[in-house]
């Protein structure tokens, strides 16, 4: 019989190997990879949808001792988000790659990539977390080098070394917890952690070094000139799927294995943290003068919206109210990832037609580019929290949840953020559209513009106007 | 017991260490080897808590150790292969 799980992260990894073995032919390949992951994803979810979730013992060896897949509503989300990302990412790629050098060092990488992505949301125990952790360091920076720029290197090699130190804090956490329990399985973590120094200890250390792979207020430095100075479709891939990865797992963490010991002043402070992310990197992005490190500093922004989700939940006691915020969380999630990824590959079509990406000259970019510009129109108004984008639901479930639950104080970032952001898209609007001759022709070049589209629509309507199936998914009554 | 705790003792003064240079030396080459003490650091306190008194020690920390070193010097290979990249420029520009 045919595990899903276990395919989900080889069907990525086996298409790696594919095209490092016969670069010749690596595009078709790596479409080919691509549409075979994003079926077996399907697989997944679709499974996930009936069964509630999913757990498998790779050979057969349970836990303790062997290493075993889970996938549940919050892991089949993001999944099914990354791939659909991933897929538009792919087809993107092979309209902006010229064919070449470039072209077949970047398949394997973005192939491995994305199985090691799979495999962090699978995974069910710390070990294995890690590893997969490092797998998505390693070639997140190797791609985010790739165009060899000097200032790619130093950047990638910035964010390499970063993340390194960020994966050994969490290495020593999780030898502290085996320490301690004896065992690296998160189920059964979560039942054996007690509130008591060691375990604190741990959180401690695997929450700074998770904080630092997600670029979390302060620790963001590293993100803005790594992801503006990658080629666009790896900006896509680290701002959208990479970051978020780092922080599914602090959710996991906070959530699940150390629920017990999660005060409130605790979850407060990474809330406060969130709450400066959201001003400071809004206000950055404000000032940015290129479009692409705008993007990146808008990633640190709703890095910080995420994080403003802890203290709420926290607070609110197990039931309706609070399944409904961890529902928003993950729709804000996921509209970011759509969204972002749909403004850097529309950032990097403006950058490659304009020769530069400085915002100040961008004129007349609305009528060189029509689709494009729509794409950064739609992916800003999921970004600033528009309706009916799914980060307008996100957001305002969000709010509603902090007044119900007396911490009315994370509303005013949100407000803030939200203002900051509507400032800085429509900035790229406004110059956007200086007048020129009308443009012919709606798209121009179908391949590399659709995907964008696509990405910043589905942020917008489909996770807007069919959010409910999320509640579902997560094996929630109600909805809204 | 007392040997356990030494060893792993040893191994989290060695990661506060190997912290310690990471963020105060500025050179590539520097910081590279402190990744690597900060590594050994945490492999140290691995190794110490595999003991387990008269039972043969625990397998899991040390095959965590073993993967730990794979990932350590991958890593490390990444880094000076980027590092090069960028003196050879310097030496060209």
């Amino acid at each position: 019989m045919l595990d899903s799980l276990a395919l989900a992260v080889s069907v990525p990894l086996i298409g790696a190997l594919l095209v490092t073995a016969v670069p010749g032919r690596a595009q078709g390949l790596g479409l080919l990879a691509a549409l075979a992951t994003l079926a077996t994803v399907g697989l997944v979810t679709a499974e996930v949808w009936q069964q509630g979730s999913l757990r498998s013992d790779l050979g057969g060896w349970g836990a303790p001792l062997g290493i075993s897949l889970v996938a549940d509503g919050l892991s089949a989300a993001l999944l099914a988000m990354a791939a659909l990302v991933a897929l538009a990412v792919s087809v993107y790629a092979t309209g902006y790659f010229r064919r070449g050098e470039t072209d077949t060092h970047f398949w394997p990488l973005w192939l491995l990539l994305w199985a090691a992505l799979n495999g962090l949301l699978l995974a069910a125990d710390l070990f294995n977390l890690y590893v997969m952790l490092e797998l998505l360091g390693l070639t997140a920076a190797a791609l985010g080098a790739l165009t060899g720029t000097k200032a790619a290197v130093e950047a990638s090699l910035r964010y390499l070394l970063v993340g390194l130190l960020g994966s050994l804090a969490y290495l020593l956490g999780v030898a502290l917890l085996y320490t301690a329990y004896g065992t690296l399985d998160m189920a059964l973590l979560g039942a054996a952690v007690r509130p008591e120094p060691i375990a604190a200890s741990a959180l401690v250390l695997m929450t700074a070094g998770l904080a630092l792979k997600a670029a979390l207020f302060p620790m963001h430095f590293w993100l803005p000139p790594a992801h503006a100075n990658a080629p666009a479709p790896v900006s896509a891939a680290l701002s959208a799927l990479v970051v978020k990865a780092a922080f599914y797992l602090m959710l996991r963490l906070w959530l699940d294995v150390f629920a017990p010991l999660v005060t409130p002043w605790a979850a407060g402070l990474m809330g406060l943290l969130g709450a400066m992310a959201v001003v400071w990197g809004s206000w950055r992005a404000l000032r940015a003068e290129r479009l692409k490190l705008m993007a990146a500093y808008s990633t640190v922004a709703q890095i910080g919206y995420l994080c403003l989700f802890l203290p709420v939940l926290t607070a609110l006691p197990t039931g309706d109210a609070r399944d409904d915020l961890l529902v928003a969380l993950l729709l804000m999630a996921l509209t970011h990832g759509f969204a972002k990824a749909g403004l850097f590959l529309a950032a990097g079509l403006v950058q490659r037609s304009a020769g530069h990406d400085r915002i100040d000259d961008l004129g007349g970019t609305a009528q060189h580019m029509p689709a494009t510009t729509f794409s950064i129109a739609l992916a800003g108004i999921a970004l600033i929290g528009l309706p009916p984008s799914g980060s307008f639901i996100g957001k305002w479930i969000l709010m509603r949840s902090a007044i119900e639950s007396g911490q009315w104080w994370w509303i005013l970032p949100i407000l803030i953020g939200t203002l900051l952001a509507a400032a800085y898209i429509f900035r790229v609007l406004s110059r956007a559209f200086n007048l020129e001759p009308t443009p012919r022709r709606f798209v121009t070049q179908a391949r590399t513009e659709v995907p964008a589209l696509l990405l910043a629509l589905t942020a917008v309507a489909v996770l807007g106007l069919a959010a409910r199936p999320l509640w579902r998914l997560l094996g929630f009554e109600g909805g809204l | 017991m007392m040997t356990s705790l030494l060893y792993g003792g040893t191994g989290v003064i060695l990661f506060a260490l190997g912290l310690w240079a990471f963020l105060v030396y500025e050179p590539l080459l520097r910081k590279l080897i402190a990744l690597n003490i900060m590594g050994s650091g945490v492999f140290h306190l691995l190794i110490a808590i595999a003991e387990r008194g008269a039972l043969p020690p625990d397998p899991v920390p040390h095959a965590m150790v073993l993967t730990g070193i794979v990932v350590a010097v991958s890593a490390t290979a990444l880094a000076l292969a980027m590092g090069r990249r960028l003196e050879d420029d310097d030496d060209a520009g």
